[in-house]
């Protein structure tokens, strides 16, 4: 009978209910989607930097992976020395340059990447095979419509352009024998990987025997942080990071947008509090005589509380509920426009849902809906029956 | 007389109202007897309905003692009082409050919810109540979908649902035309008849000269008492 008449009394307004259940649904959606912002990079960061499965980064000193220009030099020396680090089982190179591609009167810029077949882990394939040959070049999307090729055909490539002579550096005309999809480059960024040899002739001087990184793949008993710590010491110029160094740098980088989300989300709480005992409050008011009533005949004031907190409850579970849809409904929206953010990495997510955050923040909504029914379900219950009997009969 | 049900020894209510005592209610002393029917009547003001609510256990007199069957019930806790309401008083009021969401037979069956009452019992006991009402075709009908005087019966059939000791009507007649009050006060003479006892307040001559004893109360005493 309680629960019949809970519902009866949020059917009793329905435009108010339906209202009541929008303004909850838009507080549980922003709720939501500032969970998945606050958690979404960098569970991205993380996924990202655990694909491939190399622990350690090996870099300029002082710099982030591909964070500038900078490189290292004396490359075989490096990769002998960290290739006898006991632990140590596979050492991919990367050579980053930027690479032109005439065209007409013009040139085709793109991010190059010089690898290791076989042993890279900053592409996927998504047709053909992988450049191992000297003469050999993998491209993606973006950069097969710019040049306007397809696997099979070649393709010229030069590591400078001056655009008054108009005349390439380190020209080669290289095979495309696959199309790849590049991890960390933006969604419409232009990209090719080669075998790290040939970009590094390509380069001359200024890319001879230079490294811009290497990664580390490092054997499940060995302790990760003891092997990148024993790199820094042994090998000054460079910088070592590993996976959970990464990301913390990546947390601290992160740190506003996770403030941020943690305010938007606490008002958002704030605003479903308010908006539940406002309506909770609202229609109490309104049947002030029939709980009275209710109390004169002998309806006891737990049962009243449970009506009136119910009816809270189910504002906030109905809101919740549609609040999910509509928060991941914006969060896709939201994520397909951050995705073409300009060099931002096309896998990162600003918005990733994970059950177990999203129950917990929804579930807070839920209990924040409970406990603003409970003021004015409490007011409801001690109301004095015959002051208010008295009043109702007088208006 | 008969058993007593009800009896007041010098109960008096006062309250605050803008800053001021109101004496609602000045020492009064009556005894309901089982099967009785006794009409409290007076002008406005005059505590008639502050009685009926002490009567019903929804107010407490500032002193004196209100007994019901022998069990003191000005003392009783919130919760006494409240089960207390629920199993041995019966409620009707002016303005019918039924509860609007709910049909004719839901509203009956809302004590017997409380009570405890299982759900085929409580139906029966709705459907029964309902017929001896006149109501029986009207079963799902919600109040907005009945007259004045059909809402007036449901209320009277809710306040009998778990067979009360007594039952306190406020102004039962107050709301409604002549003819359909005069439906109302043929209804509690055959409720009356039937052996239920009856305290009602009102103004309506024709409900007072219905009943078999007619209190009279002044500023909140008892004036004058006349039997049938």
């Amino acid at each position: 009978m309680i629960r019949l008449l809970a519902t009866a009394s949020l059917l009793r307004h329905r435009a108010r209910t339906a209202l009541a259940v929008a303004g909850v649904a838009v507080s549980a959606a922003m709720l939501l989607d500032m969970v998945m912002l606050s958690t979404g990079m960098r569970e991205s960061f993380r996924s990202l930097l655990e694909r491939g499965s190399f622990q350690v980064r090996v870099g300029p000193r002082g710099a982030m992976p591909f964070d500038g220009e900078a490189t290292v030099g004396g490359a075989a020396g490096l990769l002998d020395t960290l290739r006898a680090i006991p632990g140590v089982t596979v050492v991919a190179p990367v050579l980053g340059a930027s690479l032109h591609a005439p065209q007409g009167e013009g040139a085709v810029a793109a991010f190059a990447l010089g690898v290791t077949a076989g042993s890279q882990g900053d592409y996927t394939l998504q047709e053909g095979r992988e450049a191992s040959g000297a003469g050999e070049a993998v491209l993606n999307d973006p950069m097969l419509t710019a040049v306007r090729r397809r696997v099979g055909d070649t393709l010229s490539l030069g590591t400078g352009f001056d655009p008054q002579l108009r005349t390439f550096t380190g020209l080669r005309t290289l095979r495309i024998v696959g199309r790849v999809r590049f991890r960390y480059l933006a969604t419409e960024q232009r990209g090719v990987a080669l075998p790290l040899p040939t970009l590094q002739a390509m380069g001359g001087d200024a890319r001879r025997d230079r490294l811009s990184l290497v990664m580390l793949r490092v054997d499940s008993a060995a302790d990760v942080e003891v092997i990148r710590a024993g790199i820094e010491a042994a090998l000054p110029r460079v910088s070592a990071l590993s996976t959970a160094t990464a990301l913390q740098q990546a947390e601290q980088r992160l740190g506003y947008f996770r403030q941020l989300a943690f305010i938007l989300g606490s008002i958002s709480l704030v605003v479903g509090f308010l908006l539940v005992t406002t309506i909770v409050t609202v229609s109490v008011n309104e049947r002030i005589g029939e709980i009275a009533v209710m109390r004169a005949i002998g309806v006891s004031r737990g049962h009243v509380v449970q009506q009136v907190v119910l009816e809270g409850l189910v504002l906030s579970l109905v809101g919740t509920g549609g609040g999910l849809a509509l928060g991941l409904v914006t969060a896709r929206w939201l994520n397909s426009i951050l995705s073409t953010f300009p060099g931002l990495p096309e896998a990162v997510d600003f918005f990733l849902f994970q059950p177990g955050p999203a129950v917990a923040a929804l579930g807070m909504l839920v209990l924040t809906g409970l406990a603003a029914g409970a003021v004015p379900a409490w007011r409801a219950a001690t109301l004095p029956i015959a002051g208010t009997l008295r009043r109702e009969a007088v208006a | 007389m008969s058993d007593i049900v009800l009896a007041a020894r010098d109960v008096r209510r006062d309250y605050q109202m803008a800053g001021e005592t109101v004496h609602a209610v000045r020492g009064i002393s009556l005894d309901v007897g089982a099967g009785d029917w006794v009409a409290l009547v007076g002008p406005s003001g005059c505590g008639k309905s502050t009685l009926l609510n002490l009567l019903g256990a929804i107010d407490r007199p500032t002193s004196g003692t209100i007994a019901v069957r022998g069990q003191d019930i000005s003392t009783l806790s919130d919760r006494a009082a409240t089960a207390f309401r629920l199993r041995h008083v019966g409620f009707v009021f002016q303005r019918f409050y039924l509860m609007p969401q709910l049909s004719a037979l839901e509203n009956i069956e809302l004590p017997l919810a409380e009570a405890g009452v299982g759900k085929d019992e409580r139906r029966a006991r709705g459907r029964e109540l309902l017929s001896y009402v006149g109501l029986a075709a009207r079963e799902k009908h919600r109040p907005s979908e009945l007259s004045g005087g059909e809402q007036q019966r449901v209320a009277i059939a809710r306040a009998l649902a778990n067979r009360p000791a007594f039952l306190l009507a406020d102004e039962p007649t107050g709301e409604l035309d002549a003819a359909t009050g005069a439906d109302v006060i043929a209804l509690c003479a055959q409720l009356n008849a039937d052996g239920t006892t009856v305290v009602v307040v009102t103004h309506d001559e024709e409900m007072a000269h219905a009943a078999r004893r007619v209190i009279h109360l002044r500023d909140g005493q008892v004036v004058n008492e006349v039997h049938a």
